[in-house]
């Protein structure tokens, strides 16, 4: 076994090979952009090197910098991670050439598995069941058409280089196939540069199951059962788990020997996820799977597969890079149970999962223990920055049974705190608490077929649900101020009560705050015991006690429970088996955030401009789209912050800019003379 | 400490009978305030919200830390005056938390005659800026005037005590170092624009605050230039150009939040160099003050009962209990800050006024606060008394009194007549607060006693003409002036003329103590040079 690991990875990744490592006695090394130097992965390492500047391209992809280092290190293997370099085969070669042994499968076989139709053909060589369809270098619009009514109706066509849905169509028949041609060979010739196409058979609802599979230096090979990963957002992954429900044994063995088939045919060694789609009309019945693709990495989701396996797959990893066999054979490997696993990203659900970042006022998750397994690569006080992934951790669930961890996953998910930065973890427990989910009515549709379940879960909150979220602030917010009081020079003084004392009279006060149904306003007087609130259904007292997270409250008479979770300005409410999520608004706050000097456009991210909408001089009203600028893989529409004028454009369509940059100038409107 | 008892009874039918009278004049204390709380008419407060600004009480509630008390003083100023029509005289002024010090908030209310300044509303202004100079708390002015009310100029303008006095005030404030910050939120006009310009921060929202000497209109009419007002004078020119305000904000909220970040600059803490105690309420309910109180203010009663319901677990050290027993001193605790009271228990003797100026002398050694529970009809008269010195002793508390550089708050709890109202520390010996019971009366003597007075005077007159005056002549005599003195003496007419800082409801005392006393001591406790004592 190696004595040295150096991870070219961060986040959560890295700290997660980082813990196994350790475990096994191997010495971290960790790598960092200027970005990154107080990150988890760093502080969590033994040594750590600095590799470059904050982007990606500069620092985690930039080879020869990371070889430097794990020269420099003494490294004798580099663990890829998952991302940045991993499925990298020129990487695997210079680290090769470097003496370092690369923990993953043999650049040839990274290759083979790069190149998607190429990879189709092999499997089907191989006897792997590909996907019907023509994959042909003849792109004669008559020849494809013929081609899509051999192979059959339905049809998709999909660009060769393609990826994330784009230059991607569904052709219901012959009369639409010319067009839709035409539309996925124009969008695929914008993104990718090239406009080649294949078609295939449509899989009208389609799961994702993919499978784990190991192989070694010694000619074995094996596979850690499968991993569903239908749920999806983007055509993103944002829960997996193990088993795939509803998979009968037998499909899960023909399913597994050609996972294992498909590995052999490349002469895989490590890691490695062979991906299938599976057509879920008829309940998996059918019985009929396709090779999508090989993922020749660890996998985001793998810590599902080492729940209901019982093993440790970078020790595995570890382990077959050091030329070791594999430590079992295949029918010693045991399925227990069941895993779920949920995503937590820095994203806004509410538009288009665009990812957000900002520094993490906090971040609070439940406490591990057998069932639940948090892998984060964040703490409160980090920064998530915008040069990379916006995944903050993950949250895994394991129970004996489905019911069981998706009821473990739901509460995990209902006590994450985090404040400062917006995520998606109201949405994943939106998502979990599903009927749909329950039932596992599991395909690659599911978000958008579930949009009005998910759109009901944000109805309204009911009174006494307001009543205890405004309760529960108001008395955090005196407690806060008893603790000023007590540090301050005059504790005892009545001008610290947050009563809302007034001569001859109590102040209307209010309280606004914002819920995924929409804005709140509730108005509101104190009195020395409690609160009266003005609710939708007429006036309630209200007042109770909240300690260490538990508030007994007493509304319109009624003593009620619940948990309450404060992380600065979001408030969480657990009530009668529902959660409830509140931000609360502190319209002062808002005025100064907005505070910034007048007349700036600037770049929200580092990125590239890819349009500039607007000519000099243009008068523009506030929100009219100025300039896009790509970043993340994402366009970024950069909007007038007022009504003014646009002076001059400093950027040009493809020209590079920085986060923070000023992109025109601007004279707002009132700051003519 | 003693704990004091109390013989009350609250199931007694004079108990029920009382509580039942204060409880009328309570509530409709609360209407006065609540009518005049709303401000302008509802068209003013449609309008002055439709140009997107905020109502001053709401201006107010952002500006404080939340839900933290405002003490709000002059509330039912110009009450009955200027034909009723200038609510609180068309400006908010209080105390008040703003990033954790108590402040003096001066806010104009638009709504209400365009936030002009009427002679009371002067009166207003200046009385709170006494306020932050005797208690050194900072200013902050909410600016939506108009300037000087126009037909009533003479009364405004040319005073001592007038419109000027405001900027000097500024001055004269920011020279002992008590912050002054302006928020212009409306017109700054003529006069009003030394405001801003006289504070040592000022804050301006665009397209509604406006500093001008000479509006528009002036400016075409003498020289015949036309321009806006926000050309003139608006949130530009000033921040970009001019420099008269320092900061430009998009909105009300806006300078709120910035006024907020000035005060949590201000580099200041409160120093309080008194000992003080954990709080504890009293063993006896301050509502029970209520039945406490006599309906009729003739009826003397038992001001330890009052007491009792005042100061931390009802504990009061009594000093010379057994001597000069019509006034009542003695040491307690109110919100854990340690008081001296002194409080009427019947008629002023000469030995309760040398009590009464030992006992100032002892607070004053001691640096103890003190609280007056004023309810006096006056010093005895009689030959006795005149030959045994009264007036001289008499001088001495007064002198006592008004030298006393402690904090000194008054609670004028029933009748406030004659000189006892000098020796209790009446409006014109600068207590830093004086409050008002709503059954209380103030005036030279009783109505009763006045119009006995001027009867006795007249008879004298009609006798030495050898005429008669029948018991029906006489009654018709006095009845005017019982009604005159009845009007004139009534909480409301004082209040309304600022001759106090505001009614409170008796229930409510111990907390407005607890406020004043906490904003009082903001200022170091100043040591006491006494005059001469007329031995």
């Amino acid at each position: 076994m190696f004595e040295r690991l150096l991870i070219a990875n961060r986040g959560e990744i890295a700290c997660r090979i980082a813990r196994t490592a350790r475990r096994l006695g191997i010495k971290v090394i960790a790598v960092y952009s200027d970005a990154d130097a107080d990150a988890q992965h760093v502080l969590q390492a033994d040594e750590a090197h600095r590799i470059g500047p904050a982007p990606a391209a500069e620092s985690y992809l930039n080879i020869p910098a990371v070889i430097a280092a794990a020269v420099r290190a003494g490294a004798e293997a580099i663990h890829p991670g998952y991302g940045f370099l991993s499925e990298n085969a020129a990487f695997a070669e210079a680290c090769m050439g470097a003496g370092i042994r690369f923990v993953g499968p043999p650049a040839a076989a990274i290759r083979a598995m790069g190149e998607k139709a190429a990879a189709k053909a092999l499997m089907e060589a191989a006897g792997v069941p590909v996907v019907p369809g023509y994959h042909g270098a003849d792109q004669d619009p008559a020849r494809l058409a013929e081609e899509a009514r051999a192979i059959g109706y339905p049809v998709a066509v999909k660009a060769v280089a393609g990826g994330g849905g784009r230059g991607l169509r569904m052709v219901p028949d012959a009369e639409s196939f010319a067009p839709a041609l035409a539309a996925a060979r124009r969008e695929a010739l914008a993104a990718f540069g090239s406009d080649r196409v294949l078609i295939e058979t449509w899989v009208a609802t389609p799961r994702h199951i993919e499978f784990q599979v190991f192989a070694d230096a010694h000619g074995n090979a094996l596979h850690l059962f499968e991993r569903d990963c239908s749920i999806q957002r983007r055509h993103q992954k944002v829960f997996e788990e193990a088993p795939a429900p509803g998979l009968s044994p037998a499909l899960r063995t023909r399913m597994g020997a050609a996972a294992v088939a498909a590995a052999r045919a490349v002469g895989y060694e490590g890691a490695g996820t062979v991906e299938f789609i599976v057509d879920a009309a008829g309940g998996l019945k059918r019985g009929a799977f396709y090779f999508m693709e090989m993922n020749t990495r660890l996998q985001v989701e793998h810590p599902v597969t080492e729940c209901v396996t019982g093993l440790d797959l970078v020790e595995w990893q570890l382990r077959v890079a050091a030329g070791e066999p594999l430590p079992l054979r295949q029918e010693d490997v045991r399925l227990r149970g069941h895993a779920i696993e949920a995503r937590l990203y820095a994203e806004d659900p509410d538009h288009d999962f665009l990812p957000t970042g900002g520094l993490l006022r906090e971040l609070r998750f439940p406490t591990p223990d057998e069932h639940l397994r948090i892998d984060a690569g964040y703490v409160a006080g980090d920064v998530i920055g915008a040069h990379y992934d916006a995944m903050i951790a993950k949250v895994i669930a394991w129970h004996e049974d489905r019911p069981s961890a998706l009821r473990r996953l739901c509460a995990a998910l209902d006590a994450i705190a985090v404040d400062g930065v917006r995520t998606n973890v109201s949405f994943l427990s939106a998502v979990a608490g599903l009927d749909d989910f329950a039932k596992a009515h599991l395909d690659t549709g599911f978000i958008a077929r579930n949009r009005a379940a998910l759109a009901a879960s944000a109805a309204a909150p009911s009174d006494t649900v307001v009543a205890l979220a405004a309760l529960a602030f108001l008395l955090g917010r005196a407690a806060r101020a008893r603790a000023d009081a007590a540090a301050s020079s005059d504790p005892h003084s009545p001008w610290h009560l947050t009563t809302g004392w007034r001569l001859n009279g109590a102040l209307e006060d209010r309280l606004d705050f914002e819920h995924a149904s929409g804005m709140i306003a509730l108005r509101f007087r104190g009195h020395a015991e409690g609160f009266v609130f003005a609710l939708p259904g007429g006036l309630a007292e209200a007042r109770g006690t909240l300690r260490d997270g538990m508030l007994s409250a007493e509304i319109a008479g009624v003593r009620r429970r619940a948990q309450v979770l404060s992380a600065g300005a979001t408030l969480t409410l657990s009530y009668e088996g529902e959660s409830h999520r509140f931000a609360m608004i502190d319209p002062l706050a808002a005025a100064l955030a907005a505070d910034a000097p007048l007349g700036q456009v600037r770049s929200p991210l580092p990125g590239k401009v890819i349009a500039v909408l607007i000519g000099p001089g243009a008068a523009v009203k506030k929100g009219d789209p100025l300039i896009v600028v790509e970043a993340m893989k994402m366009e970024h529409t950069v909007r007038a912050p007022e009504d003014g004028t646009v002076e001059r454009i400093l950027y040009e369509p493809g020209e590079a800019v920085a986060e923070g940059v000023d992109l025109v100038r601007f004279t707002a409107a009132t700051a003519r003379q | 400490m003693a704990v004091l008892p109390s013989s009350v009874d609250v199931r007694a039918p004079a108990f029920a009978e009382n509580r039942r009278h204060m409880a009328d004049l309570t509530r409709d204390l609360g209407e006065q305030v609540a009518r005049v709380a709303a401000g302008g008419e509802r068209r003013a407060r449609a309008r002055h919200q439709e140009r997107g600004k905020l109502l001053p009480r709401e201006r107010i509630r952002l500006l404080l830390d939340p839900g933290t008390p405002f003490l709000e003083l002059s509330q039912l100023a110009a009450l009955g005056l200027y034909g009723d029509e200038v609510p609180a005289a068309g400006i908010i002024t209080g105390i008040g938390r703003v990033s954790g010090q108590e402040c003096v908030v001066i806010a104009n209310d638009a709504t209400v005659k365009g936030g002009t300044y009427y002679p009371v509303t002067v009166k207003k202004h200046l009385r709170a800026q006494e306020v932050a100079r005797a208690n050194r708390l900072p200013c902050i002015y909410m600016v939506d005037s108009g300037g000087a009310y126009l037909p009533l100029q003479e009364d405004v303008f040319p005073d001592r005590e007038h419109f000027g006095r405001i900027f000097y005030n500024q001055a004269t404030l920011s020279a002992v170092g008590i912050a002054q910050i302006a928020l212009v939120l409306g017109s700054c006009t003529a006069g009003g624009a030394y405001v801003p310009a006289m504070a040592d921060e000022s804050i301006i929202v665009r397209g509604q605050g406006t500093i001008f000497l000479g509006g528009p209109p002036l400016v075409k009419a003498a020289t015949g230039e036309e321009v806006t007002a926000e050309e003139l004078g608006g949130a530009e020119v000033h921040t970009r150009t001019s420099g008269v305000a320092d900061h430009y904000a998009r909105d009300d909220g806006h300078a709120i939040a910035i006024a907020r970040r000035i005060v949590g600059n201000l580099n200041r803490t409160k120093r309080v160099e008194i000992a003080r105690r954990p709080p504890r309420v009293p063993l006896y309910d301050p509502a029970e003050l209520h039945g406490v109180v006599p309906r009729d203010l003739r009826t003397p009663f038992e001001v330890r009962e009052v007491i009792a319901r005042l100061v931390d677990g009802s504990e009061f050290d009594e000093f010379k209990r057994n001597y000069g027993v019509t006034l009542v001193t003695g040491f307690a605790h109110v919100h854990g800050y340690p008081v001296g009271i002194i409080a009427n228990n019947g008629i002023l003797f000469s030995e309760s006024a040398l009590k009464g100026a030992h006992f100032v002398e002892l607070c004053c050694q001691r640096r103890v606060p003190l609280v007056f529970l004023q309810n006096i009809a006056g010093f005895m008269v009689g030959k006795k008394y005149e030959a045994g010195g009264i007036a001289k002793d008499g001088a001495k508390m007064v002198t006592a009194v008004s030298c006393a550089r402690v904090p000194k708050i008054t609670v004028v709890i029933g009748g406030s007549f004659g000189a006892g109202n000098y020796g209790m520390c009446g409006r014109a010996f600068e207590p830093r607060f004086l409050w008002m019971w709503p059954n209380a009366r103030i005036s030279v003597m009783g109505g009763e006693q006045a119009a006995s007075v001027l009867v006795q005077v007249r008879r004298d007159g009609l006798a030495g003409r050898g005429a008669d005056w029948s018991a029906e002549d006489e009654e018709a005599f006095k009845a005017p002036i019982r009604a005159q003195y009845e009007r004139q003496g009534h909480p409301y007419y004082a209040t309304a003329r600022l001759w106090d800082d505001g009614i409170i409801d008796p229930a409510e005392t111990r907390m407005v103590l607890g406020l004043s006393l906490s904003a009082a001591l903001n200022a170091p406790v100043e040591s006491t040079a006494f005059g001469v004592f007329r031995m």
